[in-house]
């Protein structure tokens, strides 16, 4: 293990402060900002991304052991050995990250210009999303547990206040209490590792606990990573956390590109990759990492095939995507990097699909249901491109960006060996199968077949402020993924930070075989959705349909899970606490103070307010003293 | 003459008051009767002075006759304004501190 020199830096809170000033002046001017509040927000998302390419550029220039930069803001807390400093950390990891938020969310900032131009509200809008910016950047800068946690709370704010942006209908109000609730869920398991961490290592600074995390013991490290792994499903809508991400559609259009692609539900990749010297030193911890993965890639993918709105289906589509990165990250060492490769091109792609819906819903009066599209491709010829390039992408069609990615999770999860591997590669096999099933399904029903739409749609082409970044967002869906992967040039350029020790790994199968695997997955599902979706589509979704249909688009019960097992008895228990708070407590005090009033009563009919009665009580009071004293002295 | 009687006589007369307190509702007659028993008690403060051969019992009865003297000029003042206002001198009436 090589040592790793860490610079210091006075420029790393620039990436935070920025778009939170511009939020913050945003917000606090309100309607005197609303003519330039959305160019200001634009360009100070995109000053971040020009400060974070710069920071790219310089960490290249250094060598492979003085990359990562450190600043230290101020003395957060300082309580007798509890020393915790507000600083920010970007090493290979971070810069990863900042660029993917930066760069993904400049273009959705801008798509968003022309996406909300007629909402009467679009500057708190966009006071939102910088928002969301700088949380997200506190976020994977943070150096410590704790710093990461104040990114993390804010990132749940920005997501609340986003999905239920519209919260004038009371659905869209309850989406976005959903998401929060179910994240407060997932804060808690983080908050627990927190303290778990501090009480066995007395720090929480990362570097702070790697030092000692070899030499701990093995409870404590199951226990904070089971706990970090609860927190990473919450943000990450991972089994069984996941039910708030279909609902998150209520939010515009750009927002789920943002939550999907560059912020949000990446989170929780980036805090099981950041802890990698916990869950390396947590074997038991690692592997539920992996299963979750599994599970979560195989549930999403089984809604995104029932699914006919076209952001939900994009959104099971998300969850499974974000299974493969789990998957990959609990892996281990072999596994850190190729999760955040996914997690890049993942993000251009995703972004890419999400700003196609979003383009699609613009031209057809917000309608969603694919049902009532079709033959789009002849109206939107520049959508149905960059459209289908995200779609080749994703189902990691060579030589496009998720082939590379997904390939490489695919590999890593056989090359565990033994029946694990089989049944964890088997499962990515299938998610890719069922994964060009949907999306397929996706595209056809949208832009080819017959069109379906009723006659007051007049699907047009979208402005150019909207389909420029969706064209970037497409070349990086071809592109990124070459780039990444050629040369193991991701993998040599996270191993100082995830692969210190550099691990090796056997084969379990060749790289060709494994391929070979994945493209006839893709093929089998792509033929699969051409011949079930060539013929006439129904437009509206048949009733009779098999019990498995009907279990997937209800969210594979996830929802009704939810509701009997958590829901129901909990407000069971609030009802018996509620009686029991009347009955007992309120009962008790009544009593208390009902005796007093009965006793009261009683003794207030001695006061008659006749004098003779009064007369007769002193005549009596003093009969009985005399009669007292003289008992006792005689 | 055995002095005692004039305790038994102390002691008649102080019951007769305060029967008279107890069962009467006129306030003179009522007023009266608290006279009756003032002034048995400095029947027998005196009295006990002359048992004891000393002072003190009789200038205890000079206090309760200058208490008793108060105790009229306020007494009577009520009762003639209670009058005033109701007409009569019942103290059965006068029973509004109850409510």
């Amino acid at each position: 293990m090589e040592s790793t020199i860490t610079l210091t830096s006075n420029t790393l809170l620039y990436f935070v402060a920025l778009p939170l000033f511009s939020s913050a002046l945003l917000l606090l001017l309100g309607r005197r900002a609303d003519r330039w509040g959305h160019i200001l927000a634009t360009a100070v998302a995109g000053a971040t991304f020009v400060l974070g390419l710069i920071e790219l550029l310089a960490m290249v220039g250094r060598d492979e052991y003085s990359r990562a930069i450190h600043q230290k803001v101020f003395t957060w807390i300082s309580v007798g050995s509890f020393q915790v400093d507000a600083a920010l950390l970007l090493d290979q990891l971070s810069i990863c990250f900042v660029l993917l938020i930066t760069g993904v969310g400049t273009l959705i900032h801008i798509y968003s210009i022309a996406y909300m131009a007629e909402d009467p509200d679009r500057r708190r809008f966009f006071a939102y999303l910088n928002l969301f910016i700088a949380a997200m950047l506190l976020l994977v800068l943070g150096d410590s547990f704790l710093n990461l946690y104040v990114g993390w709370e804010g990132v749940g704010l920005a997501s609340y206040l986003l999905i239920g942006f519209w919260n004038k209908k009371a659905e869209y109000a309850t989406a976005a209490k959903k998401a929060f609730v179910a994240n407060r869920v997932g804060d808690l398991g983080l908050s627990i590792a927190i303290m778990i961490a501090f009480a066995v290592f007395g720090t929480v600074t990362f570097k702070g606990i790697e030092e000692q995390a070899e030499s701990a013991s093995q409870a404590a490290m199951v226990a904070i990573g089971l706990m970090l792994l609860l927190a990473a499903a919450g943000k990450s809508a991972q089994f069984p956390l996941q039910s708030w991400l279909g609902d998150a559609m209520a939010g515009p259009t750009p927002v789920s590109a943002l939550i999907h692609a560059a912020t949000m539900v990446t989170a929780g990749v980036y805090l099981i990759v950041r802890s990698n010297f916990i869950f390396d030193n947590a074997p038991t911890a690692q592997f539920v990492v992996v299963l979750v993965g599994a599970i979560t890639l195989i549930f999403g993918a089984i809604i995104g095939m029932a699914k006919d709105d076209i952001k939900k289906a994009l959104a099971a589509s998300t969850m499974s995507q974000i299974g493969y990165m789990v998957l990959a990250a609990g892996l281990g060492p072999i596994g850190y990097a190729f999760a955040i490769m996914h997690l890049l091109t993942h993000g251009f792609f995703k972004a890419g699909l999400f700003l196609g819906a979003g383009s699609v819903m613009h031209g057809m009066n917000d309608e969603v249901n694919m049902r009532r599209y079709g033959g789009l491709a002849r109206y939107m010829p520049i959508t149905t491109v960059t459209f289908g390039l995200g779609y080749l992408a994703i189902i990691g069609v060579p030589p496009f960006a998720g082939f590379y990615s997904k390939d490489k999770i695919i590999e890593a999860a056989f090359n565990l060996g033994g029946s694990k591997g089989i049944i964890f590669g088997s499962l990515t096999l299938l998610g890719a199968v069922i994964t060009a099933f949907y999306m397929t399904r996706v595209f056809m029903m949208t832009f080819l077949g017959k069109k379906r739409w009723s006659d007051d749609a007049h699907p047009h082409e979208s402005p150019f402020l909207m389909w420029g970044p969706m064209v970037l967002l497409a070349i990086g869906s071809i592109a990124s993924g070459f780039l990444l992967y050629s040369g193991k040039r991701l993998e040599y350029w996270l191993k100082p930070v995830v692969d210190k020790h550099g691990h090796s790994h056997e084969e379990f199968l060749s790289h060709s075989t494994v391929t070979t695997l994945a493209l006839s997955a893709v093929v089998i599902g792509v033929v699969i959705a051409i011949a079930k979706y060539r013929s006439e589509i129904p437009s509206t979704a048949p009733d009779k349909v098999s019990i498995f249909t009907k279990v997937a688009r209800r969210d594979l019960l996830q929802d009704d899970f939810n509701e009997a097992v958590l829901m129901r008895p909990g407000q069971g228990l609030t009802k018996v606490l509620v009686a029991t708070d009347e009955k007992v407590i309120d009962g008790g005090v009544r009593v208390v103070a009902g005796a007093a009033l009965g006793s009261a009563r009683g003794l207030r009919s001695i006061q008659s307010g006749y004098v003779r009665n009064y007369a007769l009580l002193i005549l009596l009071g003093v009969a009985v003293l005399i009669g007292a004293i003289w008992v006792i002295t005689a | 003459m055995d002095i005692s009687y004039y305790l038994y006589l102390s002691a008649i007369l102080f019951t007769i008051g305060a029967v008279g307190v107890v069962i009467r509702r006129n306030a003179i007659v009522m007023f009266m009767c608290i006279e009756l028993m003032l002034n048995a008690a400095n029947l027998a403060f005196v009295t006990f002075a002359r048992i004891n051969g000393n002072l003190e019992g009789q200038m205890v009865a000079f206090f309760t006759m200058v208490v008793a003297a108060c105790e009229v000029v306020v007494g009577l003042a009520i009762i003639v304004m209670i009058y005033r206002s109701r007409r009569s001198a019942s103290v059965d009436d006068a029973s509004l501190l109850r409510r």
